[in-house]
């Protein structure tokens, strides 16, 4: 084993006091097989996977959750369909009742073409939920003034997507994410957006604890490839944001320092 | 695994096959039987109102390609090629089958979506199939009614249809048919339907066995019938099924779908001369042209929980209507027929569960046995293989190709719980 591995190894994403091993965070919506998705989650390591209420009946033998379930991967169920706050409420109690389990990934959707968050639902679902005794993982825009109202509002973690939901066009605004993991004391998960292994990587080293997708490998060619490289990523990109990266120069540095070295004149 | 005894207060039958299940599968399997001389009984309550009632029939092994499932491929374009024999065997029937061999055009919306199919097309062409990029002007050109702001469209001229409802209806026509009540074919000799084939309106309830072999089906009504072999064709029923080999699992689940069906006012038609295949902003649509001068618009994919199986999905017609008109504005002048929705049998791998099963113990198939269901999207294009396939396991030829999708394929889950998540578990 080499120090690497240990040191991401003792690095666990701590939600609501539960530890997870891997910071990557997956949804299934997309899924082209059962088999496939299962093959693809077990490939991206992940331990925490969201599931839409709407799309998927809990009842069901050898559905979506028996997957998970025997694959020892946690539940995150979510309300994603929910265009009002009451609409996201009676989702999410019905996945408390279902599920047994009071997490609840909170969407609240303003419109079918952009499927961006309503911010005024949102933050009306999130006291509501908080109040029932719900553990909300808020799914927001990328505005810093809005995560910092759901975390004070009780929010368990803050989602900030990196563009809209399926687009795969990666992290629009580097900087608002930057400033919402700075002023955050709740996790921060980059959500949506995400096209490929890179654009995982740029979450974590602008300090986000962890990311969320789905498109990018349920729909991908290969998915099961997909996911393991953003498995990769995740932690590349958790390591590089510790190990400290250099500064942007504007004029080239060499590498190699002349220092000590003979000089001929 | 009871043993059958002799039970003269049971009426019972006997026949070479008995086939469970009046699906396009079942029917299929049963009208192969009956062609390669065999005399069959069919099972179903309520024939061809399931999955196949809904179906579009689209025949399109091509445009069904799936990234990840190229190993469904080579069953689908063999079964391609048994769907011209196979319609010509059924053309003597009073309405047909409604095959007709139809181009299909794949077209895009939006630029991902051109690129989605662009992508597609590349894996296409190097598995060999026949796939043409069409200029969108040409592609007008044979569908003047395609909305002008389609980003692509690509020519696949060897995915065709069928109507399943008059494919059904064709086999069906062809066997006699018997009230659960009357019983006065009991002793099976002198009628002679027997020694054809004919359909029984009740549903079975359990697997007859004999010497370590299926030796026919108990029905629900308490009658029997005594069958060489029997094939499981019932669907998302299978495995409630009884007296199925010990260990065996089917793992089906429902996947609904909604589908419509409209009428084209005369002055639009034809709407289409061609299937189109259609991806919304990333979201998949199609609309078949029938013959009639109605059209089938499909199909939603949904995995939750409706209050009943053919409960529609106010959404998932929204959704189709909505992306239909994106590539076809006239839909909206369409008089709407009707919705339905049905579940299909979905598999883990979205590939049939067909063939033989091993026998618990010991290495060797159960004799007398052949489960022919969960053929999820497929079940249409696939009709002629899976006939074809059950009928030569009867005759004791094995295809080295199709073990692939034996039944027995999938782990026994046992002591599964229910799924239920707790918390910090």
């Amino acid at each position: 084993m080499t120090p690497t591995s240990i040191q991401t190894q003792n690095d666990p994403l701590v939600i609501d006091g539960v530890e997870f091993g891997s910071r990557l965070i997956m949804g299934t919506g997309g899924a082209p097989s059962l088999d496939g998705l299962g093959a693809a989650l077990l490939a991206s390591g992940t331990e925490l996977t969201t599931v839409a209420m709407r799309r998927y009946s809990p009842a069901e033998t050898g559905s979506l959750f028996q997957l998970l379930l025997d694959n020892g991967i946690r539940v995150l169920p979510n309300t994603a369909g929910c265009f009002t706050a009451k609409d996201a409420v009676l989702t999410a109690e019905l996945a408390r009742e279902a599920l047994e389990t009071n997490w609840v990934k909170l969407e609240v959707i303003a419109d079918e073409h952009t499927l961006l968050p309503d911010a005024v639902e949102l933050v009306e679902a999130t006291e509501q939920l908080v109040n029932r005794g719900f553990k909300v993982f808020a799914y927001t825009n990328d505005d810093p003034v809005l995560a910092l109202r759901l975390e004070n509002l009780g929010a368990t973690a803050v989602m900030p997507l990196g563009a809209p939901i399926g687009t795969g066009l990666g992290i629009l605004n580097p900087h608002n994410i930057e400033l919402i993991v700075s002023r955050a004391s709740v996790p921060v998960v980059l959500d949506a957006g995400i096209g490929t292994a890179s654009d995982a990587a740029l979450a974590m080293e602008l300090g986000c604890d962890a990311v969320l997708l789905a498109t990018a490998v349920t729909r991908a060619q290969n998915p099961v490839q997909m996911g393991e490289a953003f498995k990769h990523a995740v932690v590349a990109g958790r390591l590089a944001k510790q190990a400290g990266r250099i500064p942007r120069r504007e004029h080239a540095l060499a590498s190699s320092a002349m220092e000590g070295r003979a000089e001929f004149l | 695994m009871d043993t059958l005894q002799p039970a003269p207060r049971n009426p019972a039958i006997t026949a070479d096959v008995a086939v469970i299940g009046a699906g396009v599968i079942g029917l299929g399997i049963a009208h192969e039987a009956r062609r390669s001389g065999r005399s069959v009984v069919v099972i179903d309550p309520a024939p061809a109102s399931g999955a196949t009632f809904a179906a579009a029939g689209m025949l399109a092994p091509v445009s069904e390609l799936h990234y990840q499932e190229e190993g469904l491929l080579e069953l689908m374009l063999a079964s391609s090629q048994l769907w011209p024999g196979f319609a010509e065997g059924l053309q003597s029937a009073e309405r047909g089958t409604g095959y007709r061999t139809t181009p299909t055009l794949a077209v895009g919306a939006d630029a991902a979506d051109r690129r989605a199919f662009a992508d597609l097309r590349d894996v296409q062409l190097g598995l060999g199939l026949e796939i043409q990029a069409l200029p969108v002007r040409e592609a007008r050109e044979r569908e003047p009614l395609l909305s002008p702001q389609i980003s692509c469209a690509f020519d696949i001229p060897g995915d065709h249809q069928v109507d399943p409802r008059r494919l059904a209806a064709a086999v069906l026509e062809s066997l006699g048919r018997h009230s659960p009540a009357d019983h006065s074919w009991v002793g099976g000799t002198g009628d002679p339907r027997l020694a054809d084939g004919f359909l029984l309106n009740t549903a079975a309830s359990c697997l007859l066995w004999e010497d370590g072999a299926v030796a026919g089906v108990a029905l629900a009504d308490g009658s029997r019938v005594l069958a060489g072999e029997t094939v499981v064709a019932n669907g998302l029923a299978a495995p409630a099924l009884e007296g199925l080999p010990e260990g065996l699992a089917l793992p089906l689940r429902p996947v609904y779908g909604d589908i419509l069906r409209l009428r084209v006012p005369r002055h639009l038609q034809p709407l289409l001369t061609a299937t189109v295949r259609g991806l919304v902003r990333g979201v998949p649509v199609y609309i078949v042209p029938r013959g009639d001068g109605t059209v089938v618009i499909g199909a939603s994919q949904r995995e939750d929980g409706p209050s009943s199986a053919n409960a529609v999905s106010a959404g998932g017609v929204y959704q189709l209507l909505r992306d239909a008109q994106v590539l076809l504005p006239a839909v909206a002048e369409l008089e709407l027929l009707e919705c339905t929705a049905r579940a299909r049998p979905g598999t883990p791998d979205n590939a049939p569960l067909l063939g033989r099963v091993r026998m618990p113990g010991d290495g060797g198939d159960v004799r007398g046995l052949i489960v022919a269901t969960g053929f999820f999207r497929h079940g249409v294009l696939l009709t002629p293989a899976a006939a074809s396939i059950a009928v030569g396991l009867m005759e004791g030829r094995h295809d080295e190709r199709w073990t692939k999708f034996r039944p027995d394929r999938f782990p026994n889950p046992h002591h599964r719980a229910p799924a239920t998540i707790k918390d910090h578990a």
